[in-house]
């Protein structure tokens, strides 16, 4: 993974420096991540979880594409559009890229606002997430109803290899499902917000604990990780 | 709690990425659409995938602004795939060799003027 230059205020200094510093972290004999919000460390590890999950599946399909002698059908012509008697290449899933980037910028002003205690412009920005999410759904919704009325089905399709339908649904199935539950949060993370529930630091309601608006930022590592993963499948599925 | 911490980013830092996140998808989705071959084309799309996810986790997910020890507890563990991923190609490639060897091909493999 490319990592740019870090601008942390701990990795400020040289390689050494930021050496002597991790050493000191894990020999500390308390915790490990200092100064980080437990449920920050939660969600990271929850989605390092992710991580493998996704990852398997997309190896998974990388194998069987690559043992199957039965012709791949080609996901160009597969998921083009006729618009205006042309066919567009690939346009609904452009679209559906376009729709989930524009969500990621949304919700990462979202996180800012928050912090800067602007509860109105923070909410804004929650709902339009929110909304940007739920149209990617309904796109995915409005492909899978195309490709299923074409005769795509999880065990074959008549358009070449049967291990197309079975990556396909996997896939973008697992990964909308994702979507969708992070949409639901997104809509219970601005009603708390709306509440004005962060600034009061109220517990939420399956827990004692107190949330401020740090749990915008973390339900924005949980979004923006489904941003990532698409980011692979458009590149893996879509256009190999 | 977590703005005491560390630093925010400004604002405009977001609206950047966010500008940039378009420029890279974009570039991706032309790839496909002048449908560019062979070497030239995985080259480019994998650049790009990891331009996009190096933006998005550095930047947009804050971890440029973590502590290194969590950075590294992020960032190692997921390099485990490469293995799997070399692990999954030979496999599939293997498969492929001995199917084509033993079983009639029921379609008839077309030749691979894709790609």
């Amino acid at each position: 993974m490319t990592q740019p230059a870090p601008i942390s205020s701990d990795a400020s200094g040289s390689l050494s420096q930021s050496l002597r510093s991790l050493l000191a972290d894990i020999s500390s004999d308390q915790r490990v991540f200092k100064n980080v919000p437990w449920a920050k460390v939660m969600m990271w590890v929850f989605l390092l979880g992710d991580v493998f999950v996704f990852g398997s599946f997309l190896i998974a399909y990388m194998n069987v594409r690559l043992s199957t002698p039965a012709p791949w059908p080609h996901p160009t012509e597969v998921f083009a559009l006729t618009v205006g008697g042309k066919e567009v290449p690939l346009l609904l899933v452009a679209v559906m890229t376009f729709v989930l980037t524009s969500s990621c910028g949304t919700m990462s002003l979202a996180v800012g606002y928050g912090y800067r205690r602007d509860r109105q412009r923070a909410l804004l920005w929650l709902l339009i997430t929110a909304l940007l999410g739920a149209s990617f759904v309904s796109m995915q919704a409005f492909e899978w109803t195309k490709l299923i009325h074409e005769g795509v089905r999880p065990w074959g399709n008549p358009l070449g290899a049967a291990q197309f339908g079975a990556s396909f649904f996997m896939i973008t199935g697992f990964h909308g499902t994702h979507v969708t539950i992070g949409v639901i949060f997104l809509v219970i993370t601005a009603i708390k917000v709306a509440r004005g529930d962060l600034e009061n630091m109220r517990p939420g309601f399956m827990t004692g604990r107190k949330g401020g608006y740090e749990i915008v930022e973390i339900l924005s590592l949980y979004w923006h990780f489904v941003d990532l993963v698409w980011v692979f499948i458009f590149a893996v599925f879509y256009l190999w | 709690m977590a703005q005491e911490h560390g630093q925010q980013p400004p604002m405009a830092t977001y609206v950047k990425v966010w500008g940039l996140l378009f420029v890279l998808a974009a570039a991706s989705y032309s790839v496909g659409y002048f449908n560019v071959q062979g070497l030239l084309r995985w080259f480019l799309l994998v650049v790009l995938m990891l331009l996009q996810a190096g933006l998005i986790v550095s930047l947009l997910m804050h971890l440029a602004w973590e502590r290194l020890a969590l950075v590294l507890a992020i960032v190692l563990p997921p390099t485990l795939l490469l293995s799997l991923i070399g692990i999954g190609a030979l496999d599939g490639l293997s498969t492929y060799l001995t199917r084509n060897a033993f079983f009639e091909p029921a379609v008839a493999p077309a030749p691979a003027e894709h790609h």
